[in-house]
């Protein structure tokens, strides 16, 4: 029972350790540096809401985009063993298709909103699966593959509305990208959660997480086992559009307005960037959708820590490189056995004491 | 009991997550000795060496080399501490010249000259008898004498402990007892050698003693004189010897038409040819030829493993498409694949998620099998096949290669099929679980399962199979039952010519 | 089921690679067709060479006042090509000029490579009139170059600032992508306030464009508890992110708000906020210099000077009229 407890403890946290000792560490610097770094209070915001506010809540809120985008992207890595960096372009469609929509109606409902956000999902698992086709069919890698979308994505975008950056001005749209009246939490972060259930609903509803870690681990095996990689690899480029559109709606919703050209720009990086740090191989296979969701937050922590620190504009990506290179580091193989080697050692020598005294 | 001990290993542990590989273990080697290490795949043979060669490091216990307690920290240790390997694989630069090979990476002075570097190497060539210069490419040199300049390497750098890891591995007989001849030099000069090797009969010819390890423990120190080959063979399976010998004679079955459950005419995939087949409820029948002979390829046709391009099947009389493995498999077909590594484990997954992945296919995308129901699945199998892992949910690439293919069997007698294809399910795993798989296989076909099973070892076949389709050149050239199935007559069939039927 | 996804995906594929050719061509052709109407006599032929709307709102706002100003009804018989590549500009200011054109009208991707072409319009009695951009050519070569002074515009919102006499400026400066023309004309006079101390910088951060990057800008000061009573936002999505901040926090902005809001562009939108009283300033660069070459071509005016520097416009939210925004503003 004691070592079942182990087993799960090093099984289970393995992999969740290097995003959780980074947000620890992140915390406690934050705690050093300024004591009221994580303070939290609620504040009557100009629609007369409730709601919280302070740097736990920005960064928990501004990472929504992300960690929906890095979940996807892991059932992406884990399938096809490589990464769409067409995400942020994909999202600026998927965006410019959702205001697209909302401008059409003139009167802004529910119903609208809605329409414009499936339309959005749409158009984006159709993109997704055009992604998907050329890696799972053609068998372009997946970087070759996505690389088209990401040149030419924007332009795409910018052709749905004309090229000009329309604003939206409607409560639906201003709640989904801040606050639902009489909620205090802001809304990105209930979608976050309300993702994060989905997959977890469907991974228990469907054999998608077997299929999708078998068909990355080993390919061959999974086609012999009748498991159709070909339908697995595209599902997860169609599934990964979903998600897109949901990212791409927020980041339309936060401010009322689709600017294809910044939408979620150079999100693709932070979202594989996640995915690393979440601990799983951007190889493929085995792949854990938390660590991945850590993985966002550990980089928007890092963010918001540097905006606080008023580092420089200019230098921040340079900082932020630095930290990621020592996390990816971290959990690179070598480091990794160094580590264990070194503790097997510690533990041998307390072991050895004993022996040595009894002879 | 007086003889120096060279190396005393001693209550040596080695944990791998979950699973104990060596436990308490002890080893002596003493000065001018050879000294075989046994086991099965699995039983810890290669991480002792391991221990001792410093790339792993062990989890407690003691080494000593000439009675003087060291540690082990990286193969560098080992080697100042006079413990050399050579391994089955040659791991030196063949387009270096044997001089080069034997001195490079370990002159303090760089600029050792030439001339003087190639007569060492020629002195320390011709003292150990190896036909061999210094100014030779090692890459024109035999495979054995390539071997051999790995040893002399080795001897060169003082060493006292010699690890030769499978060096017979790759040689013919010839080349086998020249090797055997420097050893057996070596042993006079006082070194001790550690012999690993799968080959009985080299053990007995060439080592004094013999230490067999098994599950990670030691088993027993003896004297080659003392041990009959019998009784190693069962000290390492740990069973007894008449479980060995109680097959028995494979009883002859008669089927009728109405038996058969798989009937295909003019199959063929992309990569086999035309052939005809059928195979009865409860019929266990192999296909047999040599390496490239199309055996696989004709088993693959059968389950759509390749692109099939033509042919007609019938399975229960009824006729059916089979395009695609998942079509077989929902004709109650099941295809053990030949290369377990590449085809069959999925290695990063669990043993519970390895054995429930054809079920879960087959029962389809939408109706995942609960955690409950798989964890009580993969418990059964891993006791009726007797799995040894440290849990259902240790992955499967940790596991030895015997019991991955275990795993693999239960994952296809979990979707409880009707046709079972065993493709080279024998290869690569150790005596032990070789016989329980045979005996698993006449299991299935007296509960009226049909079986194919491939093996190289006709031997094998013989003792399951009650009918045998022998192939060569891609093409069925006979057919073989009842008393026609011996060694003989298959030899016969396979080499071609005449045959005696007629 | 399967077959109907896959003739679904088939489709998919299809349109998204028609999509893709086109984008590849960044719609350079389409206009240039635009401009085969009849010549009769009497018309002016202009060729221009720009770079294409996808460019950026102002860019868009530019070509279509082009193609408002040289149009049919006006006199004029225009050609025009798109492209962000300087090689590819060449060549079509080079087909414009043996198609016979008798003004060519340039704003060049790059500011070099230009001498030869603009030598064989002189050859060919072509004039020469750049727009928005300077080339590095000798001066004959062209009658004269109408462009905007960036430095000038960032210049003329500090002096709005400065009219507003508040008590302290304590600054959000929220920068554009470093090094652009926009952000380095737009910080200089900023920044001369910051360093004569007349004006506190609380922080001063880039969001390169980014309107979510400017709103965790603001929202990262808001946080510390630090004052700010102006935000000086480089363009019209970054001072709406900053806006979003202070919306969430119950902070005030605009006409009577306690802090001053100002944007670059003048986009449609963004004046709407002014003539709403969210936001005080706009400034704008302006992208009309059609007007101004029109009216040099058929001699209304003379250029005084080869640089003509088009007037700058900035508005405040206290002033603005539903007229300027329908004349100025960008975009719809």
């Amino acid at each position: 029972m004691k070592d079942k407890l182990k087993n799960i403890f090093k099984g289970g946290l393995g992999q969740l350790t290097i995003p959780i000792i980074a947000i620890l560490v992140l915390i406690i610097f934050n705690l050093f540096r300024d004591p009221s770094f994580f303070r939290i209070t609620v504040e009557l915001n100009n629609d007369g809401n409730r709601v919280l506010a302070g740097n736990l809540i920005s960064i928990i809120n501004a990472a929504s985009e992300l960690a929906i985008l890095a979940m996807g992207m892991t059932l992406v890595t884990a399938a096809s063993g490589g990464q769409d960096i067409s995400v942020g372009a994909m999202a600026a469609i998927a965006g410019s298709a959702f205001v697209k929509i909302l401008k059409y109606g003139g009167n802004i409902n529910g119903f609208v909103v809605f329409a414009a956000f499936l339309v959005a999902v749409i158009v984006a698992m159709i993109f997704g699966a055009f992604n998907g086709t050329l890696v799972s069919v053609f068998k372009i890698q997946p970087m070759i593959a996505t690389l088209i979308l990401f040149t030419c994505g924007r332009s795409i975008a910018y052709w749905i509305n004309g090229g000009a950056t329309p604003t939206v001005d409607s409560g639906i749209v201003k709640a989904i990208g801040g606050f639902i009246p009489g909620c205090p939490i802001p809304t990105p972060v209930i979608i976050v959660i309300a993702v994060a259930i989905i997959f977890k609903l469907v991974f228990h509803f469907t054999s998608l997480e077997l299929f999708t870690q078998s068909v990355g681990i080993n390919g061959s095996a999974a086609r012999l086992n009748g498991i159709n990689a070909t339908w697995i690899k595209l599902l997860s480029f169609i599934i990964l559009g979903a998600c897109v559109a949901v990212a791409g709606t927020i980041g339309v919703s936060r401010l009322g307005l689709i600017n294809h050209e910044t939408l979620l720009l150079d999100v693709e990086m932070d979202a594989i960037l996640a995915v690393a740090i979440g601990g799983n191989s951007l190889g493929g296979g085995k792949f854990k959708l938390a660590g991945s969701i850590l993985g966002a937050y550990v980089i928007h922590i890092l963010t918001i820590t540097l905006y606080a620190m008023k580092v420089p504009s200019t230098d921040v990506k340079a900082y932020k490189a630095i930290v990621i290179i020592i996390l990816v580091v971290i959990g690179s193989p070598v480091i990794k056995k160094w580590f264990a080697k070194t503790v097997a050692r510690i533990r041998n020598k307390k072991s050895q004491v004993p022996v040595k005294g009894a002879q | 009991m007086q003889e120096h001990s060279l190396l005393e290993m001693r209550h040596i542990n080695k944990l791998f997550p979950g699973v104990k590989a060596l436990s308490n273990v002890d080893f002596t080697l003493r000065a001018g000795e050879i000294h075989a290490l046994m086991g099965e795949n699995g039983a810890g043979k290669s991480t002792l060496i391991k221990v001792l060669t410093g790339v792993y490091q062990d989890d407690g216990g003691e080494i000593r080399v000439d009675g003087k307690t060291i540690s082990i920290r990286s193969p560098q240790d080992a080697q100042n501490n006079g413990i050399s390997t050579v391994y089955q694989e040659i791991t030196l630069c063949p387009n270096l010249t044997v001089a080069e090979n034997m001195f490079i990476g370990r002159e303090k002075d760089v600029l050792v000259h030439k001339k003087r570097r190639e007569k060492r190497a020629d002195e320390l060539l011709n003292e150990l008898g190896i036909p061999a210069r210094g100014t030779q490419m090692l890459g024109n040199c035999s495979l054995a004498v390539q071997q051999m300049v790995a040893i002399a390497r080795a001897v060169d750098l003082n060493c006292k402990v010699l690890i030769l890891d499978e060096p017979t591995s790759s040689l013919d007989d010839k080349e086998v007892n020249v090797l055997f001849g420097l050893m057996r030099d070596l042993k006079a000069r006082g070194v001790g050698i550690i012999f690993v090797t799968h080959f009985l009969e080299q053990v007995y010819e060439v080592c004094d003693r013999i230490t067999v390890l098994r599950n990670g423990e030691l088993v027993g120190e003896y004297l080659t004189e003392e041990l009959p080959q019998v009784q190693l063979v069962a000290k390492m399976i740990g069973k007894d010897l008449d479980e060995l010998s109680s097959f028995g004679e494979v009883q002859e079955k008669y089927f009728s038409d109405d038996d058969i459950f798989y009937q295909a005419t003019k199959l063929s995939s992309s990569a086999a040819l035309p052939f005809n087949f059928a195979i009865h409820k409860g019929e266990v029948n192999g296909f047999t030829g040599l390496l490239g002979s199309g055996r696989s390829e004709s088993v693959r046709a059968i389950f759509g493993a390749d692109k099939v391009n033509s042919g007609t099947v019938y399975i229960n009389g009824k006729n059916v498409k089979i395009k695609k493995p998942i079509h077989a498999m929902k004709n109650g077909i099941g295809y053990l694949a030949e290369d377990r590594k590449r085809d069959g484990i999925i290695a990063d997954l669990s043993v519970r998620e390895n054995i429930i992945l054809a079920l879960q296919v087959m029962k389809g995308f939408f109706k995942p099998i609960s955690r409950n129901e798989a964890e009580s699945f993969a418990d059964e199998y891993i006791k009726a096949l007797n799995i040894k892992t440290a849990s259902r949910e240790t992955p499967i690439g940790s596991l030895s290669g015997g019991n991955q293919q275990k795993v693999i069997l239960a994952r296809w007698l979990l979707t409880h099929p009707d046709y079972l294809i065993l493709d080279e399910p024998t290869r690569g795993i150790d005596v032990g679980t070789k016989l329980e798989i045979q005996k698993l296989v006449l299991k299935l076909a007296e509960d009226g399962v049909a079986v194919t099973f491939i093996s190289s070892e006709i031997e094998e076949m013989l003792r399951t199979c009650s009918r045998l389709i022998v192939m060569r050149d891609r093409h069925i050239v006979g057919e073989l039952t009842g008393s026609d199935l011996n060694q003989a007559q298959v030899m016969k069939t396979i080499a071609g010519g005449e045959t005696d039927e007629g | 089921m399967k077959k109907k996804l896959g003739s679904l995906l088939l489709v998919g594929t299809l349109v998204m690679s028609l999509l893709f050719t086109g984008c590849n061509k960044g719609g350079g052709n389409t206009p240039a067709q635009g401009g085969n109407t009849p010549s009769g006599s009497g018309t002016i032929k202009v060729g221009v060479v720009n770079n294409p709307p996808s460019e950026s709102g102002y860019r868009e706002a530019n070509v279509k006042d082009m193609e408002a100003v040289f149009s049919a009804e006006n006199g004029y018989e225009l050609k025009t090509f798109y492209s962000l590549k300087n090689d590819e500009q060449l060549q079509a200011a080079q087909g414009f000029i043996t198609e016979g054109v008798d003004y060519l009208l340039v704003s060049a991707a790059e500011t070099t490579g230009w001498d030869e072409v603009l030598k064989n319009a002189q050859e060919a009695g072509v004039k020469v009139y750049l727009f928005d951009r300077m080339i590095d050519v000798d001066e004959s070569l062209y009658e004269a170059a109408v462009v905007s002074d960036m430095s000038a515009e960032g210049d003329l919102a500090v002096q709005w600032l400065l009219s507003q006499n508040l008590d302290e400026y304590n600054v959000i400066h929220i920068q554009g992508a470093m090094g652009s023309d926009a952000q380095i004309g737009r910080t200089g006079a900023l920044d001369a306030q910051f360093a004569s101390g007349k004006m506190k910088k609380v922080v001063q951060q880039t969001a390169t464009w980014d309107e979510a990057e400017a709103k965790k800008i603001v929202e990262s000061v808001i946080n510390s508890g630090e004052k700010f009573n102006v935000i000086y936002a480089e363009n019209d999505g970054m001072a709406k992110g900053a806006v979003a901040a202070l919306d969430e926090h119950g902070i005030t902005h605009g006409v009577d708000g306690d802090v001053i809001v100002m944007g670059f562009d003048c986009n449609k939108w963004a004046l709407r906020e002014l003539l709403a009283g969210n936001w005080n300033y706009d400034g704008q660069c302006s992208p009309f210099q059609a007007q101004v070459i029109s009216d040099l071509i058929q001699g209304k005016t003379t250029a005084t000077a080869k640089k003509i520097i088009n007037e700058e416009k900035g508005f405040d939210a206290k002033t603005l009229t539903q007229e300027d925004i329908d004349t100025y503003g960008l975009g719809e």
